[in-house]
């Protein structure tokens, strides 16, 4: 009871427990607690202010929206967190779809016995992102399970907003003759996540690339470019992403892997868990389908950007055989790139 | 990186190829028994480079593919039982056993845990002293010696929950058998570079004279494997059939002594089953007797031998190097990385799952 | 098999063979690896790493053998050249 008495301008109200429990998840006093202690500063603008089961918005269209769960292990890597990753995620989908990200939401399902030093900590990465996005999150949820169904916390993020773009951004609008291009060195993520997994470990500066790329996506969308696609690379890697979008597309794609960028320590990284780059994770990076005739104004565009300073085109779009994806080999040859049936695992062979 | 880039050079690769091509008068066919040179072959496409005459054939170089199934069963029973630690090396996760394989296992609550080296499942057990950790020990002889070196030194620290779960497997005792059957067409072989940097190259020499093949031990980057397949096709048009060194940079004709001298301490030699293959005398190493206090199979049980059914895979003859996985009926359709037939599909060593990988089709004709 | 990567030793540390370890620097990542197999290496050295053990040191002269190949194959080829331009 006497909790009623914190104003919501102390940016940090006190709460006594220092970890999850059930009773937080119940709907009662605890979960109330709980909000105001850790999420409603942190989130806080006027639709969620109002405390209402939904959030009223008064939005034209045309809109996209998009949903996403995340369920991230460790939930704190290098670089970034599994809030930065829910957030980005939803606003770099988006961002695919030319729209601009405004208002997001975010439900959480949390372990019981969950550190809330660590939940506060994921919070203000979402908050943090959020704002850099430009984004609210007008509604949540929160639900707490027993100790052992979690792996600490999942989220989901959804997201909506306004398409900025002027043409329609979908693999079926990819044409032979584009050009393909990424927007950074490819593999951080997978290898900051490998890096602090056990035995696995090595000493490394490789941070995750967990980044919002809406900058110079809606910059593309918005620069008169003919963009016929946007895809963001995520688990799959890039190989993931081309062998989806050429699939869909009924094309084939080419690349050259020597083209293709990627920083030494990541690559040191994959030479000695005999991973392929291609198929690492990434979760700040996009490919860029554009007539070939525009790729070098893309790729200006996207340079103005810090997060996708390393744009460079990687390849090309043709006509046949469709769905397949070619690399150019460091050797000259032609090879298959095709989509790993699950996780890269380090080999010893 | 110095000693790796300098040996992926376009243009180098290409002389060699083109070196290979003008000293070929004859078709031959050269085997290499080593998952990380298929590996390198198919993904960098150094076959295509080669003239049509010189076929290469993948043979039983893949540990994890010729573990026996059986193994795999033990340490899925192993990592199944409440207060067990199974590690192992990121390759065997995959592998079927005869109900599920290693993933299912963790996904039905097993604490698998993959490392890197066996050293970490030796940090697993020194930190988890209430649990049992077994390291589930698979390879040639380039990792048994690392392998070793887990027991050698948990005995020495009188560590006592830990053990090992060892299916090791021999290179000269399978080339032997594949030299030795009737139906043998293997002209020479590439020999395995990193097995070869443990061992050295001298049991190869009695092999050579015997069956009158060159036998080149050589490296895993293109210009390694290109000039190995250069100096094995000169050996043949020459009519020589020596043991010839083409990874010098790492390889010595002695071997590793000190490795040597661990892998005997703690091994002793065993006839071995190679799945796909059968049994090859002397083909294996098991734990040695002084040891027995870190053999898995005497703390958890023996392994019970088991055959395995064919049904349509048809791994055994291409470990053998007697088919290409191309030509096998399944290849592509029932058979692929998602629903695997057989080891050689699952392993990503696997001359399956490498040809699948990099080239499912034979590319347009037209493509450079 | 076998995967093994080159790397160079940064620094070395123990004293008893068996324990004695390196960081190695395989081009921007460090890690520990276990020297026990490379007694010889010493810092500088370039060692060939395979499941966090050295099983070699590379040997820089013997490394160029592969490039000394190609020069010789380069010079058959400017022969044959020659050659036949003279025919």
């Amino acid at each position: 009871m006497a909790d009623d008495s914190f104003a919501l301008s102390c940016p940090a109200p006190a709460l006594a427990e220092e970890r999850i429990q059930l009773a937080h998840g119940s709907g009662g006093r605890a979960t109330e607690r709980l909000l105001d202690a850790v999420f409603r500063p942190a989130f806080a603008n006027p639709a969620l202010d109002r405390r209402h089961d939904g959030a009223r918005l008064a939005i034209d269209g045309p809109l996209a929206f998009s949903t996403d769960s995340y369920v991230v292990r460790p939930l704190v890597f290098p670089g970034g967190d599994i809030g930065s990753l829910a957030v980005n995620g939803t606003v770099n989908d988006l961002a695919m779809c030319g729209a601009r990200a405004e208002y997001l939401s975010a439900g959480f399902i949390l372990e019981e016995g969950l550190d809330i030093a660590t939940l506060r900590a994921v919070v203000d990465s979402m908050r943090a992102a959020a704002a850099a996005a430009g984004a609210a999150i007008i509604a949540g949820d929160l639900k707490v399970v027993d100790h052992g169904k979690a792996d600490g916390m999942f989220i989901n993020t959804s997201g909506i907003g306004r398409i900025v773009a002027r043409g329609v951004i979908e693999p079926q609008a990819i044409r032979p003759g584009d050009a393909v291009i990424v927007s950074g060195d490819i593999g951080r993520h997978g290898i900051a996540i490998m890096a602090t997994r056990e035995g696995l470990g090595f000493e490394s500066a490789i941070v995750s690339d967990c980044a919002s790329v809406a900058g110079p996506a809606l910059a593309l969308c918005e620069s008169g470019l003919a963009v016929h696609c946007l895809r963001d690379l995520t688990r799959g890697g890039l190989a993931g992403a081309l062998c989806e979008i050429a699939e869909t597309a009924g094309l084939a794609v080419e690349i050259d892997e020597a083209l293709v960028p990627v920083r030494d320590d990541v690559r040191a990284a994959c030479e000695l868990l005999g991973l392929d780059p291609l198929h690492v994770a990434n979760e700040g990076r996009f490919v860029i389908f554009v007539p070939a005739a525009e790729a070098a104004a893309a790729v200006e565009t996207c340079r103005r950007f810090p997060v996708a300073v390393g744009a460079r085109i990687v390849g090309a779009v043709a006509a046949a055989p469709a769905g397949r994806v070619t690399a150019r080999s460091a050797i000259g040859v032609r090879r298959v790139v095709d989509m790993l049936s699950g996780d890269q695992l380090p080999r010893i062979c | 990186m110095k000693f790796r880039d300098e040996y992926r050079d376009p243009e180098a690769a290409q002389r060699l190829a083109a070196a290979i091509a003008r000293i070929t008068t004859r078709p031959w066919t050269l085997m290499e028994v080593c998952g990380g040179q298929t590996h390198a072959i198919v993904r960098y496409g150094i076959d295509e480079l080669l003239p049509p005459a010189i076929t290469l054939v993948h043979g039983p170089g893949c540990p994890v593919c010729v573990t026996p199934v059986d193994y795999v069963d033990k340490a899925i029973e192993i990592a199944l039982r409440p207060g067990t630690v199974l590690c192992s090396y990121g390759d065997m996760l995959r592998v079927p056993g005869s109900d599920c394989d290693l993933l299912a296992a963790k996904a039905r609550g097993a604490d698998v845990r993959i490392v890197y080296s066996p050293l970490d499942a030796l940090a697993v057990a020194r930190a988890s002293p209430g649990r049992e950790v077994v390291f589930f020990a698979v390879g040639f002889e380039t990792t048994a010696p690392a392998n070793a070196m887990a027991v050698f030194q948990a005995s020495r620290e009188g560590l006592r929950n830990f053990s090992m779960l060892a299916s090791h497997v021999l290179v000269p005792p399978a080339m032997r058998s594949i030299l030795a059957s009737p139906g043998n067409r293997i002209d020479g072989f590439l020999a395995a570079g990193h097995v070869c940097t443990i061992m050295g190259y001298e049991e190869y020499e009695p092999l050579a004279a015997e069956f009158r093949v060159p036998i080149v031990v050589t490296g895993f980057e293109p210009l390694d494997i290109l000039e190995g397949v250069y100096l094995a096709v000169r050996q043949l048009e020459e009519g020589r059939a020596a043991v010839e060194n083409q990874y010098a940079r790492s390889v010595r004709r002695a071997g590793n002594a000190p490795a040597q001298e661990i892998m005997r301490e703690v091994y002793r030699v065993v006839r071995r089953r190679w799945r796909g293959i059968g049994e090859i005398e002397e083909s294996g190493l098991a734990i040695a007797p002084a040891y027995r206090d870190y053999d898995a199979e005497v703390r958890f049980g023996a392994v019970a031998a088991r055959e395995e059914a064919p049904g349509e895979c048809i791994s055994g003859l291409v470990l053998s190097g007697e088919r290409k996985p191309s030509s096998c009926a399944a290849f592509g359709t029932r058979c692929t990385p998602e629903h695997p037939l057989g080891v050689t599909m699952v392993s990503s060593e696997g001359a399956c799952a490498a040809y699948y990988r990099y080239r499912r089709t034979p590319l347009p004709a037209a493509a450079e | 098999m076998c995967l093994a990567v080159p790397g160079k030793v940064l620094s070395i540390s123990g004293d008893d063979p068996v324990m004695r370890v390196a960081r190695v620097d395989f081009g921007g990542i460090v890690k520990e690896i276990s020297l026990a197999y490379a007694p010889e290496a010493g810092i500088g050295a370039y060692v060939l790493v395979h499941v966090g053990f050295a099983i070699a040191v590379l040997d820089e002269v013997e490394a160029g053998r592969v490039f000394e190949h190609l020069r010789e194959i380069a010079d058959i080829e400017e022969e044959l050249a020659a050659g036949s331009a003279r025919a």
